[in-house]
């Protein structure tokens, strides 16, 4: 095998000189007793915060810290222009697809993307064909999944539109960050991020449907045993707003949907639901659901609630759809991407099912419709037998795979033991769409802990860190720096 | 505000104020116990008596020493009263709505559910020497009624907590008064033998009522140990205090409601409240301390379902106008 080219760092070059010096100065002058004891001082924050995810399976201490390194990831202020104008691209080119799949359907009929692999998504939902939520907005909340490969170049990884977490961590690393190491910020200027909950707010009440003067919104959460559980109720905390759970909910036989209070119903107009399609609503989707509240969709239908994000937008976050997005892209807006795509091998597709088929160790073969990064087959490092099994479930269901070239994830310092290592790292931003679409700056870095691993889940030994728009490149703040050496001096 | 929410508030704040007060009662039975001349074990199982969890103990441990009844009240995931108990239902109850809360009242639980925790890891160290960890309870359980009292509005989500404190409060006072002065009044009687005053004065501690006592009565008079800790209108934790406090409660809970009509639990409230005004100490000990106790224990019983049934249970309706 030919040697592998070396890892993009993203705060040293190849040749070992600092990307950002006043953030490597930062770091350079903290001893690593110094950065280990910070580094206990922020898991003791946590804890004490009770700023926990649960894990599924166990009982008492269910709940676990999720591990923050306190070295951020810095984005350089031009850079992240650049990605930002790509998601706002991307999230408007999926909305105008949902309402087109959901509606008319034309990009199916001019053939752009194949019918049978839309309607074949487990995530198309055909109760809401004909359906148009409010201001056409599927999608309030993205978390869109960025890696950056050894050759520079930032891709998508994939589009979650759904129900996507982690913008508690975002805000709450910040926060930590600040109170741990604040010697880490001198010298350098950032974009905030504490605008979100409102932005979030805003976003959501826009929304609301038509006619109501003072809408009310709610968070609505599968419960405090949800792994997400103190991102949903931080956000309801961050907003003001009531966490609501499903039994808290009813809809009445006008389709209006109502909470219910100590002085008795209280209409609902939007719902932020962090439950998944499948539980929402026993009456149209799974029947055994407790989570959800019967008749939402009816009401949803009527135009009396608004839900973010709306049923059905899943179909537009499908690995398999994924590898049209481009072409979606250009089909409605008539304009290229600004953000590249991985190239993905569609295994529906037969001549591109023999090639995966035949390139298995070369290859990343993910499910089309899994998240937490499970059942996915790391073709080069994967054994023989794993490579066969996986084999087999192509030849199974060949809709439910893709296969991607393996991309080597770039690398942030971490603490490691009390010492700085090189540690793979995405990012995930967040992005509110609507008018206007909001883009929170930087987003979710996650960390694989783990010496060479890439796999950066929460569920599976992953870390966050806080993660740098680093606006102190910008022309505007180097005037400003003129300014205040000009003023000291 | 969330019928669900209101409940977990008051649950939260029963829990919380059920582990303070455990922590109070063994604190004064240790002090006591130490060269104490009667028996240890008549002594300790007294507090056992007071939460009704004789039986429940018995069927557990051998006997009830000192070791075996501190380990039970503090550590015993089984009793559902001991305070680790109480400190993983409260914290519970507290995550439910931690939206609801603010962010210094809610890390102020969650460090105190941390702290219980670690505690229960290591029982022995505890139990050879419970002084500083009890204290400890008390401390942050002060700590989120302060956190609770300079931060949080004092709206109607304040109220159901405060709802939660006050019955829990004023339960306990009145099993500890039942169950000492069923152990003290042979030793002192109304016959005028020799007062016991170290004792009379440990159950003033119990309820943390010693100093605010002599404040107002100076010597110690079991009659008037009993109208202070029944009938005082201005101590925290006497029963005619606590019950106006939860008629306050009711009253800006209901009064904030459309109709404005005096709910069931506020009609018991007042009943309630009227009697502890109406009767003298004297009288209440001449038909009996522990009858009367008993009664009003049943009669908080019916104000917490009334509460229930009123706030934390709206049926479905149909269709709303």
């Amino acid at each position: 095998m030919a040697a592998l080219p070396p890892t993009y760092d993203e705060l040293l070059t190849p040749e070992g000189t600092p990307r950002h010096s006043a953030l490597s100065e930062s770091l350079a002058s903290l001893t690593s007793d110094v950065l280990a004891e910070r580094q206990k001082l922020a898991d003791e924050e946590l804890l004490e915060k009770g700023i926990t995810f649960a894990v599924y399976g166990h009982n008492d201490g269910t709940e676990k810290i999720w591990p923050f390194d306190v070295v951020p990831r810095p984005i350089p202020w031009d850079e992240w222009i650049t990605i930002e104008a790509g998601l706002k691209q991307r999230i408007r080119a999926l909305n105008l697809f949902l309402d087109d799949v959901y509606g008319k359907g034309q990009i199916l009929l001019d053939g752009v993307v194949p019918e049978s692999l839309v309607k074949s998504a487990k995530t198309f939902r055909p109760e809401c064909i004909g359906f148009r939520p409010p201001g056409g907005v599927w999608t309030h909340v993205v978390g869109t999944d960025l890696v950056r490969h050894h050759d520079g170049t930032i891709y998508v990884l994939e589009d979650n539109l759904r129900c996507p977490s982690g913008v508690s961590y975002v805000l709450e690393n910040r926060e930590i960050m600040k109170r741990v190491l604040p010697e880490m910020f001198y010298g350098s200027i950032i974009a905030p991020v504490d605008e979100y909950p409102e932005r979030l707010l805003e976003t959501l009440l826009k929304t609301a449907p038509s006619g109501s003067s003072n809408p009310t919104a709610v968070v609505l959460t599968p419960g405090i045993y949800n792994s997400a559980y103190f991102e949903h109720s931080f956000l309801a905390q961050q907003m003001g707003i009531e966490l609501v759970t499903g039994p808290d909910l009813f809809v009445d036989d006008r389709d209006v949907v109502w909470m219910k209070t100590t002085q008795g119903p209280q209409r609902v107009d939007v719902i932020y639901r962090r439950i998944d399609d499948d539980f929402l609503d026993p009456e149209v989707f799974r029947a055994d659901s407790m989570l959800g509240v019967a008749g939402l969709m009816r009401a949803s239908r009527a135009g009396n609630v608004t839900l973010a994000n709306a049923p059905g937008t899943g179909v537009a976050d499908d690995k398999a759809v994924y590898r049209y997005v481009p072409e979606i892209i250009r089909y409605y807006l008539g304009e290229d991407a600004i953000l590249s795509n991985v190239p993905t091998y569609v295994c529906s597709d037969p001549v591109q099912c023999d090639y995966v088929l035949g390139h298995l160790d070369e290859l990343v073969v993910k499910p089309t419709n899994e998240s937490g990064g499970y059942g996915i087959l790391m073709g080069p490092v994967a054994s023989r037998e794993e490579r066969e099994r996986c084999a087999e479930s192509i030849r199974r269901d060949p809709r439910n795979y893709i296969a991607q070239p393996m991309l080597t994830l770039s690398t942030v310092p971490t603490v490691i033991n009390g010492k700085l290592a090189p540690r793979h790292v995405d990012l995930r931003p967040f992005i509110l769409f609507g008018d206007p679409t909001y883009v929170l700056p930087g987003g979710l870095t996650r960390v694989a802990l783990r010496e060479g691993s890439m796999i950066v889940n929460s569920s599976q030994g992953g870390g966050s860190k806080d993660t740098w728009v680093l606006l102190s490149e910008t022309p505007f703040a180097r005037l400003y720096e003129q300014e205040q050496s000009q003023r000291t001096s | 505000m969330l019928c669900r929410v209101a409940d977990s508030l008051f649950w939260m704040s029963r829990y919380l104020e059920r582990a303070e007060n455990q922590a109070r009662f063994i604190d004064v039975t240790s002090s006591i116990a130490l060269g104490y001349r009667g028996s240890e074990q008549v002594l300790w199982s007294s507090l056992l008596h007071a939460g009704g969890e004789v039986e429940h103990f018995l069927q557990r441990y051998a006997a009830p020493s000192r070791e075996n009844v501190i380990n039970y009240l503090l550590f015993d995931r089984r009793n559902l009263n001991s305070v680790a108990s109480c400190l993983a239902a409260a914290r519970e109850n507290a995550r439910s709505v931690r939206e609801i809360l603010t962010t210094p009242m809610w890390e102020a639980v969650n460090r105190f559910y941390l702290r219980v925790r670690s505690a229960a890891m290591q029982p022995e160290l505890v139990l050879k020497h419970p002084h500083p960890f009890l204290d400890q309870i008390k401390r942050s359980a002060h700590q989120i009624l302060g956190a609770t009292e300079a931060t949080w509005s004092h709206g109607e989500a304040w109220h159901f907590s405060s709802l939660g404190y006050q019955l829990e409060r004023a339960d306990k006072t009145s099993r500890i008064l039942d169950v000492r002065y069923f152990i003290l009044l042979p030793l002192s009687g109304s016959t005028g033998t020799q007062l016991d005053v170290v004792q009379w004065a440990a159950l003033l501690e119990s309820t943390g009522a010693l100093q605010m006592y002599r404040r107002t009565f100076g010597r110690i008079q079991p009659v008037n140990v009993v109208d202070f800790l029944l009938r005082s209108n201005v101590f925290p934790r006497s029963l005619a205090f606590c019950m106006q406090q939860v008629q306050r409660s009711l009253a800006e809970i209901s009064h904030s409601s459309a109709d404005g009509v005096s709910t069931d639990a506020e009609i018991l409230t007042t009943e309630v409240r009227d009697e502890l005004i109406r009767l003298t100490a004297a009288e209440i000990l001449d038909g009996g301390l522990h009858q009367f106790v008993d009664r009003f224990q049943t009669r908080l019983t019916s104000i917490g379902q009334a509460v229930s049934e009123r706030f934390f249970e709206l049926s479905t309706p149909v269709n709303v106008q």
